[in-house]
């Protein structure tokens, strides 16, 4: 019990700090950031559920007013800004990610993690994404996808390296990958 | 770790967290059922003038927050120019900065302690189907500790790198980052259990 609730806590302060630390701002020409690969890594290094729960506990902070979401920025304005869709999406991406690789267990498991990030961090967080930009703008579905497909190839970037990063801390501490636990 | 609560103190830093939140629920409902432009001005100016109300820093500090959305205010706005639906594309806009600006308001003068009292209430009826509130309150407070030790340690990471090599600290920095958070994590549960747990 202390020890999933620690976990949970650490991987939410993980989300955050990837945010806070400007030195890991990962520029591909896109200005993105490392908080959406922190949410990737919360899926497939904890799990579905417990993934789910840190990413939830960070986005609890953030709407309690702590300046977590890269930028500094925070509190509930956030929650009815045009991007709030990929906040709220932010639990579900975690869940379907940390789903995948808990159930395709025969495979290297960089592949299964990066694969899963893509379908869980990409295909679902956009989904909600751009539901919240549709809904914002008052926009069709099509015309909002079309604003945020220049940060797609930074996402595949992150994806592979949740792969990889998943793959290195399964040999570096493979009680602590508690989806393959 | 520093939250967003104004440090300038207006009356409604007093008001209970709770009427806040439902009023601000309330507003924002309101808010996105009104089709009318006038309703939407009025709204915005009257938003525009609570913010002035306290002075001009906290103003300030209000626009700030507000400012971040130029990117989506132009967009609507050339949009709806070129579409010529300039009334339907102010409406957008203007609801857009009004609701993100009375969420701010609730932000800007509510502390966390309020906040955090507030998040306790609403899940007092969820410790019925077996949430265990103690441990959400301590996990919000082991991430308020632990967000500014992990990013020190990234940044003493990040330094080591630079130490070493002439090349930008890049990804790599984050297994390492990522193990850290972990026996943090394997440490801290230990001593929890040390002092009797989550469930005392």
């Amino acid at each position: 019990m202390e020890r999933n609730l620690t976990l949970i806590a650490l991987f939410a302060a993980l989300i955050a700090a990837l945010g806070l630390i400007p030195q890991l701002t990962l520029a591909f020409g896109v200005p993105i950031t490392a908080q959406s690969l922190g949410v990737m890594l919360c899926g497939t290094v904890l799990g579905a559920k417990r993934g789910a729960l840190a990413v939830l506990l960070f986005v609890l902070l953030v709407a309690i007013g702590l300046p977590l979401l890269a930028g500094g920025r925070g509190g509930l304005g956030v929650f009815v800004s045009p991007t709030a869709g990929f906040l709220i999406g932010f639990p579900f991406a975690a869940f379907i990610t940390g789903l995948i690789v808990e159930n395709w267990r025969n495979g290297p498991l960089a592949l299964v993690a990066g694969a899963a990030s893509v379908v869980g961090g990409i295909l679902v967080l956009y989904a909600f994404g751009i539901s919240g930009l549709a809904w914002a703008l008052q926009k069709p579905l099509a015309e909002a996808a079309l604003l945020v497909t220049a940060f797609i190839p930074g996402d595949l970037i992150k994806a592979v390296l949740a792969g990889v990063i998943t793959a290195a801390l399964a040999r570096a501490r493979p009680d602590s990958v508690l989806s393959r636990a | 770790m520093i939250s967003l609560t104004s440090p300038v103190k207006t009356r409604a830093h007093r008001w209970p967290a709770g009427v806040k939140l439902g009023l601000l629920c309330a507003a924002t409902v309101i808010l996105f059922m009104q089709q009318n432009i006038a309703f939407q001005v009025a709204a915005f100016a009257g938003t525009a003038a609570i913010y002035c109300l306290p002075g001009t820093a906290f103003a300030r500090a209000g626009a700030r927050a507000v400012w971040r959305l130029w990117p989506f205010v132009v967009l609507v706005a050339v949009w709806h120019l070129i579409v010529g639906a300039g009334e339907q594309g102010a409406i957008i806009v203007l609801r857009m900065l009004t609701a993100v600006a009375l969420a701010n308001l609730v932000t800007m003068t509510t502390s966390l302690s309020q906040m955090i009292a507030a998040v306790m209430w609403l899940a007092a009826p969820l410790a019925k189907i077996g949430l265990n509130t103690r441990a959400l309150a301590l996990g919000i407070a082991l991430v308020v500790r632990f967000t500014p030790a992990l990013a020190d340690k990234g940044t003493a990471l990040t330094q080591a790198w630079a130490a070493r090599s002439p090349r930008r600290a890049s990804w790599r920095i984050i297994v390492p980052f990522a193990v850290l958070a972990i026996d943090d994590a394997e440490y801290v549960a230990e001593a929890l259990r040390a002092r009797g747990g989550t469930n005392p």
